[in-house]
């Protein structure tokens, strides 16, 4: 072979390579686990394809999905589609010719987008009534919520007891001058804890009056409050805890559930949770996330089947280690390190999903003047 | 040119067969027309005339806006000096790695290309752990300095963003540049100096206009990355700035203004367009350079001024680029607060504990990335190949101007780059849904966007080496009676094979790296590095951290050794200049 052949010959053995490789072939990451791999094919030899869109924080056990898989003879397909905003961005766009069956990711949030843009049809899975009504917001049922957390401050318990400083215990003593450039919180604008802290804001100073929640923007913008892009960056770069000591900042917004988690996480297993949430009244804000039968789905059946699935108390009960949030199903067991760590706020900061969808790009205008200008 | 050469070269043409001489116009063309102008035309469409009637209404509102004015100014002077300063500081090693041999080199080359592979998150921790409040860089001042709070604050400022943005970029000169550097014959320069010129005055007179082919594709390069800069604007300049892509991306996700977004999109695009204009028409007139293999123009440096400069390069690197990955790697390797040396995060990767269905081998997920990678590199090198061939074509037939057709050509094969990933994204839901391009959850559709980010730089490094190519050894090649295809395999080809590989780099460390466009499409897991370090990163616990430092460190190891390899890529000659 000469040497421009072999040339050409490589060339065509590595894009016959490189494109067979990312063909529709199985790949091992998404091949069933041994135990589960053979499902005798005793009813209809093809499984039926479900496709559910998720927002990428999406996350089930192998066992959880195969059960459902088992019994209706289906293959679900998970897209992961971005974060929520660019999932339900894709979900409107594709109305005519939807991506997927089931939409699952929504939050209370972006709810209001959700039902205004007409993508989501009703279903009313008999799974309901293990739900409090306080979840679910829709009256249709064109969305049904699967799991809920609350966004809350956390701290840095070593931090705090190292310097024999009382730690924060509501909204106002951030405005402190013993608080001051100790904080990082998220950008509204960009970040969804972001937004769900701005919302508890609102909740707790409301938008008239002697002291609006502009009003304390304005007074933590004094006190030097952080703030960042995403959650991440906050978390891992600013947060002392979670930067290991090199972020300077040992007050953080983040979840109630954070602190479990760090517990579940951790090089070392713990007595107690090294940080904690700040769960009083009227200082976290309550993310409920739903799942939705997408307008035009072929499988109606299949899907509606999916639906009541991840309501049941099989997946419920997988949520909280794989998404780190609570299940909406008042009968699923919370695995240990919840029950023993976490901490509910009782009154959270509950804004209707409609004044939300009227008002959320107003607001946060209005907080990008007050705080970054 | 001369008007004879021109009449050969018709005389040929016409002999040739016209299907296959069309090949490299087309193909690249109707991959642009079928995955980019199909794509973005429909969501821009789809934006502004919702009802099926046009209104420029956002538009109009965008242009009077005082606000969105400020944005792209500060979109352009930023980029502007991120450009200038990456050229001026990489120039110097692009010099060095030209010129000299010195053990080690082909390591730190590949080295200066890691950082273009990191996501800007891992990116983000390292800066922190080196010039944050409380990395190296404070804490040495503070004990050397005797001061009690750290003098250097860079987070969220103009400095932190120009900063990263010549880590990322750095690479491009280097590269670019060093490569169309080494192939130049050094003896003109000596015997400018021979001839009585200083150092300082042989190069500016010499090499630098010999040069500026390699500088001008470097540092256009560099200006429509950092043009578009999203990640490093958000997540390191922090709220207070903003750039068009930030913008776009702010009304498409968490507005859902999808007008807005379009408008802005649009003027995005409008300006790169132009700038691409007129970039192309300064570089339409190219000399060739009489070519030498590297072999013949590289050494060990000797004297004093030859060390000082190759040490001060390759001090400036280990500054600017190797501490902070250095940092990330520590911290992948310690422990706690105590700081113990530790394997935990390596083994823990290899773990999955709680049976998820998204958890992803380490080596799973470097299968995944390399795959993909790979098909891009291959399908970016054959089109970029065809693409220059045919630009240069253009340049090389005819002493007269160019068309105003052909001229915009070069252009629009740099669009992509100057495109919002995330309206292009959202293009490709609403376009490639019916068979035969039912592509929307492929994973095809990841490698064609890929590709279309990939081929600009392949094009960029590829022309300047094929327009330096003295037209008469191939009309010394056409007398001996050589087909137009004959003439391209055995002159061109092997003098631009080095630049090939060049793009070829680019290509494969675009795909590895691109987190951006690829998260807004709809995929079934198929999980890349990358992908599998944003969602280690996007939960609490410190063992996901460690992980996702850990799984970063297998991303730059992976990239590191597959540069490596692409620049040992032989076959024959080729590869040999």
């Amino acid at each position: 072979m000469s040497s421009r052949n072999r040339f050409l010959f490589i060339i065509t053995l590595a894009a016959t390579v490189a494109l067979g490789a990312c063909g529709p072939a199985t790949p091992a990451a998404t091949e069933p686990p041994a135990a589960t791999a053979t499902p005798e094919p005793t009813m209809s030899p093809e499984p039926q394809v479900l496709n559910v869109m998720t927002h990428d924080s999406f996350d089930i056990s192998e066992e959880t999905l195969a059960a459902f898989e088992e019994v209706h003879n289906a293959r679900v397909q998970i897209l992961a589609s971005g974060d929520a905003g660019v999932m339900l961005n894709q979900a409107i766009l594709s109305k005519e010719n939807p991506l997927a069956d089931v939409i699952y990711g929504v939050d209370n949030t972006l709810l209001g987008q959700a039902l205004e843009a007409g993508i989501l049809q009703p279903y009313d899975s008999p799974m309901l009534e293990a739900i409090p009504d306080e979840l679910a917001i829709d009256p249709q049922n064109r969305a049904l919520p699967v799991d809920y957390g609350n966004v809350c401050l956390n701290y840095d318990k070593g931090w705090f007891a190292e310097r024999e400083i009382e730690p924060p215990a509501n909204l106002e003593d951030l405005t402190e001058p013993a608080y001051e450039g100790l904080s990082v919180v998220e950008n509204p604008a960009t970040s969804s804890p972001g937004l769900a802290f701005l919302l508890a804001t609102i909740g707790r100073f409301g938008e008239e009056g002697d002291y609006t929640y502009l009003d304390y923007w304005s007074d933590l913008r004094e006190n030097d409050v952080l703030v960042t892009e995403g959650w991440s960056e906050a978390y891992w770069t600013y947060f002392t805890y979670g930067s290991g000591g090199e972020g300077d900042r040992p007050i953080v917004v983040s979840y109630a559930s954070s602190p479990p988690v760090e517990v579940q996480f951790a090089e070392e297993p713990f007595d107690e949770a090294p940080t904690a949430a700040i769960t009083a009244d009227e200082t976290c804000f309550r993310q409920i996330e739903f799942v939705g039968l997408l307008q035009g789905t072929q499988q109606t059946e299949l899907a509606q089947a999916w639906i009541d699935f991840m309501l049941s108390e099989t997946f419920q009960e997988d949520i909280p280690l794989h998404m780190f949030v609570f299940p909406a199903n008042e009968n699923a067991e919370l695995p240990e390190v919840f029950e023993e760590f976490a901490v509910v706020p009782e009154n959270p900061v509950q804004t209707p999903y409609d004044t939300i969808q009227a008002n959320r790009e107003a607001w946060v205008e209005a907080w990008t003047e007050t705080f970054l200008r | 040119m001369t008007r004879s050469t021109d009449e050969t070269t018709k005389g040929i043409e016409h002999r040739g067969r016209p299907w296959l001489r069309l090949l490299p116009a087309v193909l690249p063309l109707a991959f642009l027309l079928l995955f980019y102008f199909y794509p973005l035309s429909s969501i821009l469409s789809l934006s502004l005339a919702p009802e099926g009637e046009l209104s420029l209404a956002p538009l109009a509102e965008l242009i009077e806006s005082p606000r969105y004015l400020r944005v792209a100014w500060f979109t352009t002077w930023q980029a502007a000096v991120s450009t200038l300063l990456t050229t001026a500081l990489a120039l110097p090693a692009a010099y060095v790695f030209a010129r000299y041999q010195f053990p080690g080199k082909s390591i730190i080359q590949a080295l200066t290309t890691v950082p273009f592979v990191l996501p800007t998150m891992v990116v983000s921790m390292a800066f922190t752990a080196f010039l944050g409040p409380r990395g190296a860089v404070n804490r040495v001042l503070m004990a050397l300095l005797g001061l009690d709070r750290p003098p250097l604050d860079l987070q969220h400022t103009l400095a932190i963003i120009l900063l990263a943005h010549v880590f990322y970029n750095y690479t491009l000169v280097v590269r670019i540049v060093g490569t169309y550097w080494s192939n130049i014959n050094p003896h003109l320069e000596e015997a400018a100096r021979v001839l009585g010129s200083g150092r300082w005055q042989a190069f500016r007179k010499i090499t630098l206009p010999l040069l500026k082919p390699a500088i001008g594709a470097a540092a256009l390069l560099i200006f429509i990355f950092c043009f578009t800069s999203f990640g490093v604007i958000l997540v390191l300049g922090g709220p207070r700035f903003a750039t068009l892509e930030v913008a776009i991306y702010r009304q498409t996700v968490h507005y859902l203004n999808q007008p807005l977004a379009a408008a802005l999109s649009l003027i995005q695009i409008g300006f790169t367009f132009g700038l691409m204009v007129a970039y192309t028409r300064l570089q339409s007139h190219q000399r060739p350079v009489e070519r030498q293999s590297r072999r013949a123009t590289q050494r060990p440096p000797v004297h004093l001024g030859e060390r000082a400069i190759v040490w001060g390069s390759l001090i400036l690197i280990l500054a600017l680029l190797a501490l902070p990955l250095a940092a990330l790697v520590l911290r992948s390797l310690t422990s706690g607060a105590e700081g113990f040396p530790t394997l935990t995060f390596y083994r823990q990767l290899f773990e999955n504990p709680r049976n998820s269905v998204f958890y992803v081998p380490p080596i799973a997920a470097v299968r995944n990335s390399i795959s993909f990678a790979l098909a891009t590199t291959v399908l970016s090198v054959t089109l970029g190949l065809m693409a220059a061939t045919v630009l240069d074509g253009h340049a090389r037939r005819s002493a007269q101007p160019a068309s105003p057709l052909r001229r915009l050509l070069d252009p629009i094969f740099m669009l992509p780059l100057g495109t919002s990933a995330v309206t292009l994204g959202l293009g490709y839901i609403v376009t490639l849904d019916e068979p035969p391009l039912n592509l929307r959850t492929s994973p095809l559709l990841i490698v064609l966007a890929h590709t279309l980010v990939a081929l600009p730089f392949v094009v960029r490094s590829v022309l300047p080496a094929l327009r330096s190519i003295d037209p008469r050894l191939r009309e010394a090649a056409r007398m001996l009676g050589a087909s137009p295809w004959q003439i391209w395999r055995e002159i061109d080809l092997p003098i631009v094979a080095r630049a090939v590989l060049v793009g070829a780099v680019f290509a494969f460390t675009v795909s590895m790296g691109e987190f951006g466009a690829t998260s807004l499409i709809a995929r079934p897991e198929r999980p890349t590095l990358p992908v599998a370090i944003y969602r280690l990163m996007s939960r609490p616990g410190a063992t996901n951290y460690g992980q996702a430092l850990a799984m970063s460190t297998l991303l730059m190891l992976v990239c590191a050794v597959s540069f490596i390899a692409i620049e040992r890529f032989r076959v024959g000659e080729i590869g040999a200049f």
